[in-house]
């Protein structure tokens, strides 16, 4: 006779429900927009959604959200491999790197509505730094061009997110860096230049583009920021689809539906490059 | 030369200071501005005054605690139980908890207007209480990189298996076990995932707004619509409440059992 085993109901009460919670709330929703994106007004199944997105509107959305999540990712990840370099390398009061690092675990949260009010203060028509430019210096921020409901001003406000999530993510790497593989170097006489280019920095590069990759992701989806920042002045694919689903613009609630899935696709591809580099970076780190 | 290339790190940090606190300042400055004849509080007093502050400022905290707790009450049994009798379904788990970070918060909140949208099977959209209940689960689901990490990591640095079967052994059920005994143990981490849920959740906006709850967020967007100094002091009040809760992470972590070696 068979005997089937008793099923351990405690566990499988503590687990069931988290799978159906993810099964309706992320895996349906997903499906959902999958389904709709396939199909035309009439019910029936189609590509035209995604052919569709090659209006002019779009693409440029695309391409600008595309711009801004590659400056912004780049120079986050630079001016933060620097920063965390300095931080681990040159500060040896623990104290300020404790702060340090606290502020920038602060930084990386405060994002959204909020970040976008404190650059208006800043870097906005009346804002501090404006204001002081213009009466103190004479130089006209916005005369030359500068305007932080922009393509520039967005960038410069992202950054102050980007970098210290960028600071938070390399400081590990930079400090689990083999003090071995320095000290090899020098003995066999390497500067501390040739040690950085031959040694240091080809260790820490999968971080380095596990980083952008990352950065890229987070910015691309983003749109609380932009929205306070700039209200639909810079046509970023965040806020056409927030415009989509509040108003129907695009005036096809399919569009609406393959333009998601396409922010989808693309965002997943940079974690995906975050999540393999990060593999390949843990090889050196044990 | 050497003496240049030696102040450069320096000069760096200056810089990057002066670019952090800059922003912060300057919100600082312009909350204090509102009269022509010098500083005042008279911004803050003015949100202070506003009921809506505190009706919508209400109204996120108890939607934050309430992701915390279902949180706590979904993650925890899950991530005890994965790590003790299914190890197999970790590398799945490992795969769902990324998910939020894969889908932006935007199109899961597209997604459920469509799936629970009035003319659905399960209309939520329709009810307040529904579209409460939503925004419940939207930000359980955005918390969950975070959270589960959290957990996860604390459950490591005890030895779970070791205390479960010396509870069971003393007739522990496994309810009891979770609530008397893991969950103390990994305390600590349950609270700094908490704290930094509360501080994502409190002035979130995008869920809110396309839900169209009296939340915070959607509150504090609208302020700075309509009015010039107000935001700034609501900025000022949501960067404390961040540093306020980052605080409390920095603080849980001394505090939280270190890793042992085995």
């Amino acid at each position: 006779m068979l005997r089937v085993p008793r099923p351990d109901w405690p566990a499988l009460i503590g687990t069931v429900p988290f799978f159906v919670f993810a099964a309706v709330m992320i895996i349906m929703p997903t499906v959902a927009l999958l389904a709709n994106a396939f199909v035309d007004r009439q019910g029936s199944i189609t590509l035209t959604n995604f052919a569709d997105l090659a209006t002019s509107e779009i693409a440029n959305a695309f391409v600008t959200s595309a711009q801004i999540s590659a400056t912004t990712a780049l120079l986050g990840s630079f001016l933060g491999l620097g920063l965390a370099l300095i931080v681990g390398r040159g500060i040896g009061n623990r104290k300020a790197r404790t702060i340090i690092m606290t502020f920038c675990g602060v930084a990386s949260n405060f994002s959204g509505v909020p970040l976008a009010f404190a650059f208006i203060a800043t870097f906005g028509r009346l804002g501090l730094v404006t204001v002081v430019l213009k009466q103190v210096f004479g130089i006209n921020l916005y005369a030359a061009g500068f305007d932080l409901a922009s393509f520039s001003g967005l960038t410069l406000t992202y950054l102050f997110f980007q970098v210290p999530i960028a600071l938070t993510i390399m400081m590990p790497a930079i400090d689990r860096l083999p003090r071995e593989c320095r000290e090899a170097a020098e003995m066999l006489g390497a500067s501390a230049w040739q040690y950085w280019r031959y040694v240091g920095l080809p260790v820490l590069w999968p971080t380095v583009l596990g980083t952008l990759a990352l950065l890229f992701a987070n910015v691309f989806g983003a749109i609380a920021t932009a929205y306070a920042l700039t209200g639909y002045a810079v046509n970023i694919v965040p806020i056409l689809l927030y415009a989509q689903i509040r108003g129907d613009v695009l005036h096809n609630e399919q569009l609406g539906a393959a333009l998601a899935l396409c922010m989808v696709l693309v965002v997943a591809l940079a974690i995906t490059a975050y999540l393999v580099l990060r593999a390949r970076a843990e090889r050196w780190m044990q | 030369m050497k003496t240049v290339l030696r102040l450069l790190p320096w000069a760096a940090i200056v810089v990057a200071g002066i670019y952090f606190l800059l922003p912060l300042i300057s919100t600082a400055e312009f909350s204090l501005s509102i009269r022509r004849d010098g500083y005042s509080l008279d911004a803050y007093r003015s949100v202070f005054s506003d009921p809506e502050f505190f009706a919508t400022f209400g109204y996120s905290a108890v939607i934050a605690v309430c992701t915390i707790v279902f949180g706590v009450v979904l993650v925890v049994p899950m991530t005890y139980f994965v790590r003790l009798r299914f190890p197999w379904l970790r590398p799945i788990v490992e795969f769902i908890v990324m998910l939020p970070l894969v889908v932006p918060p935007i199109v899961l909140v597209f997604g459920y207007l469509k799936l629970f949208s009035s003319s659905s099977v399960l209309p939520l959209t329709s009810t307040e209480m529904g579209s409460n209940a939503l925004l419940v689960c939207g930000y359980m689901t955005l918390s969950l990189p975070y959270f589960y990490r959290a957990v996860d990591s604390g459950l490591q640095a005890i030895d779970a298996r070791t205390l479960t079967d010396a509870a069971t052994i003393l007739g522990a059920s496994p309810i009891t076990v979770i609530r008397l005994v893991i969950l103390p143990n990994i305390l600590f981490s349950v609270l700094s995932g908490a704290f930094l849920t509360f501080a994502v959740v409190i002035s979130e906006f995008v869920m809110a707004s396309l839900l169209t709850r009296p939340a915070f967020g959607t509150y504090i967007q609208k302020v700075g619509v309509a009015q010039a100094y107000e935001p700034a002091a609501l900025a000022i009040l949501s960067f404390a409440i961040t540093w306020g809760a980052m605080g409390m992470i920095q603080l849980l972590a001394r505090f939280a059992p270190q890793k042992h070696e085995r």
